[in-house]
């Protein structure tokens, strides 16, 4: 066994029980791991029509064969669970180091079913496994009981935690990890709080096999080299973390401000990752065995820790129309604090102003907290309020689509299948949209980052205006970003690496013989595993879609004045390049050129009744 | 005519945020770079008034230009 750890840890919570089986490898292969084999696994066990926050629904905390390895940023996890935000397949994926250490105890994953009758940890050393008691947790933030649990387990664990939101079922809850590492999309700490389990430490001694050591060494030297020579990789992302996009994205005209209301912030520069850098940033806070280090730590008065990162900055800042910079990093230590998502906590808050605005929210409602645009106090105070549901925290913990429906105008709300857009406004970036309107994941920019050929211009650069190329672009990205996801490691590798990179680190690190194709090839069925599962879960392709706000009405000013977001245009190419029919569901000839054919979700049926 | 330029992350270093050049008519963003000693590998993204642009495009009167390093992503 080489790559994988072999094992997959089974703990039911209701009977206190676990189990150990052993990895199905060739379906793991197939599948790569990660998100792939996870949703893989989910289809099987799990019914798409489950209630997301009923014992039904299973949790599944699963790596990569090449999490754990020596290649370059291959410390991370993911959570594949049904989603409580958008009731579509939710993967959720963080660095940090704990899924390195969850792969050094000998498990590729945990899967956790049922519901605890009270609040649990699992703490897992190697293969002693414990059901504990989490009492003396249950209400604590994040740091406090991550400092509580590495004192009461074994040295130098890894915790992994919801924090209060996630007890309180907040559809926007994350699961943190190494402190400030979050799977923070589509509320998956909810999950983890309706099963009442708390943590899960995690410390391991063991090491990963490698299929051929040498050979590995070989390609990690020279993608590491990819990746330090590479411009975004080697010196853009180091230097500045994510957040020197601000800049960059307000200069282009798509920087979506005061609820997409606008795309341009006239304080752009005060909350940018220059003056970061310049004023808050304390030191680099990388993921195991990171060379690219993107990660921020910073500190502002009394308050210091991981963070912030650009969507972070821009949820808090020009989206509430926010230019304090202090404020917004404060924000993201409550959201870090609380379990809670820092683009859908931000987002939320932001469609609440406008609701306000628009005199939907009532002054009795705020309790004293001002919920103006540009209150940088107020989006510190909303978000704990959120994370613990107090007063309009209440409402607003059950994300902006929610919110904005409970006062009867849910098109206040920018989001695609419940989930919060991120930071960047597709109506000037076309082929960006078009991921986001078919994100198996709901509003999302980490399925298929457009803005890379768009406006970085990586690999190359493409109007980000016109249609042409884009519906193909999309897909490209979608498919190599799945198989990345699958495979463990980050997807920033991808500014500097190609879909041959990752295939030559799998095959020595696994001993298969994929090609760059193959690679693409499971990352495509991985994209139609996912779909087939939104699909019964009764997520329909007329959701494929964004909000009509940019599909109708016109950046307002600055340099994408004018312009709306023409979906219409290309869903037909992207479905047709899909191999899917025109309504937007997969072919049977698709599936099975695939190998998509032995699924527990019929497959077959799903095509051929709903055409 | 006179051309405002935006520098940003390091290429600011030593040379500011914000300037405004002269520049006689029929110049280009070429001239703009090598006025202010920025080698042309270090020019990632170049935008003309916030939409793409060319190191040898005619520049207007009035025009903003913006320069970046290679950058980020997020
Ligand atoms: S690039 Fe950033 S997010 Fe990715 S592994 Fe490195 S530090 Fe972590």
């Amino acid at each position: 066994m080489y790559g994988y750890a072999g094992k997959v840890l089974r703990v039911n919570l209701k009977e206190r029980s676990w189990k150990v089986e052993a990895l199905d490898v060739e379906k793991a292969k197939k599948y790569i791991g990660g998100r792939g084999l996870g949703t893989k696994i989910l289809t099987e066990e799990v019914s798409p029509e489950v209630e997301p926050l009923s014992p039904e629904n299973k949790l599944i905390f699963i790596t990569g064969p090449l999490s754990g390895t020596p290649t370059p940023t291959g410390g991370r996890y993911m959570v594949v669970t049904k989603s409580p935000l958008t009731g579509t397949v939710a993967c959720s994926n963080s660095g940090g180091y704990w899924g390195a250490e969850l792969k050094f105890s000998g498990f590729d994953m945990v899967i956790v079913e049922d519901k605890a009758d009270v609040p649990v940890y699992l703490n897992i050393v190697d293969d002693q496994i414990e059901i504990r008691d989490a009492a003396h947790l249950w209400g604590k933030v994040v740091s406090e009981t991550t400092q509580i649990l590495e004192k009461e387990c074994a040295e130098k664990a890894k915790v992994l935690t919801i924090g209060p939101a996630g007890e309180k079922l907040s559809r926007l809850a994350s699961i943190m990890n190494d402190y400030s590492r979050a799977a923070g999309r589509s509320g998956v700490g909810a999950v983890m709080g309706s099963k009442n389990l708390k943590a899960i430490v995690v410390k391991g001694s063991q090491k990963v096999q490698l299929f051929n050591h040498d050979q590995l060494k070989e390609v990690v030297s020279n993608c590491t080299k990819k990746i330090r020579e590479n411009g975004v990789t080697g010196q853009g992302l180091p230097a500045y973390g994510t957040a020197v996009l601000v800049n960059i994205i307000n200069e282009n005209g798509v920087f979506p401000t005061n609820n997409f209301q606008t795309a341009v912030f006239d304080k752009a520069e005060e909350i940018s990752g220059e003056t970061l850098a310049e004023k808050y940033l304390v030191k680099k806070d990388p993921c195991y065995r990171c060379p690219i280090a993107c990660g921020r730590y910073c500190k502002v008065d009394d308050i210091e820790g991981g963070g912030p990162e650009y969507e972070t900055i821009w949820a808090f800042g020009s989206d509430c129309g926010v230019s304090d910079l202090g404020a917004v990093i404060k924000a993201n230590y409550w959201c870090n604090e609380m379990g809670l998502d820092t683009i859908s906590a931000g987002a939320t808050i932001a469609a609440a102003m406008e609701l306000y605005e628009k005199g939907y929210i009532k002054e009795d409602e705020l309790n004293g907290v001002g919920l103006e645009f540009g209150n940088a106090e107020a989006v510190i105070e909303w978000t704990k309020r959120m994370g613990l549901r107090d007063g309009l925290g209440d409402k607003l913990a059950e994300g902006s689509y929610r919110l904005a429906e409970m006062y009867g105008v849910p098109e206040y709300s920018m989001t695609v299948k419940k989930q919060e857009l991120p930071a960047y406004d597709p109506r000037g970036i076309q082929g960006h949209g078009l991921q986001y309107a078919t994100s198996n994941r709901g509003g999302c920019h980490v399925r298929g980052y457009m803005i890379s050929p768009e406006i970085l211009g990586l690999p190359e650069k493409l109007d980000r205006f016109t249609l042409e190329g884009k519906a193909l672009w999309a897909k490209i990205f979608q498919d190599l970003t799945a198989a990345i996801d699958a495979s463990g490691l980050c997807l920033f590798t991808s500014f500097a690496m190609g879909a041959q990179d990752y295939a030559d680190m799998l095959n020595a690190a696994v001993g298969t013989d994929f090609t760059a194709q193959d690679v693409l090839d499971a990352g495509e069925r991985i994209w139609n595993i996912e779909k087939l599962f939104n699909l019964q879960a009764g997520i329909d392709p007329s959701q494929d879609t964004l909000p009509s706000r940019l599909l109708n009405e016109g950046i307002p000013e600055g340099p994408s004045q004018g312009l709306v977001h023409r979906l219409s245009e290309l869903l037909p190419e992207y479905y047709s390049l899909r191999g899917w029919d025109t309504q937007g569901i997969p072919t049977v000839d698709r599936l099975n050129k695939l190998q998509i054919s032995e699924s527990a979700l019929t497959t077959e049926e799903v095509a051929a009744g709903d055409k | 005519m006179s051309i405002k330029v935006r520098l940003f992350a390091t290429l600011r270093n030593g040379r500011g945020k914000e300037l405004i050049v002269d520049l006689e008519t029929n110049r280009t963003p070429n001239e703009v770079i090598n006025g202010l000693d920025i080698p042309t590998e270090d020019v990632a993204i170049l935008l003309v008034n916030g939409r793409d642009g060319t190191l040898d495009q005619l520049l207007q009167d009035g025009d903003t230009v913006s320069i970046f390093p290679p950058v980020g992503g997020g």
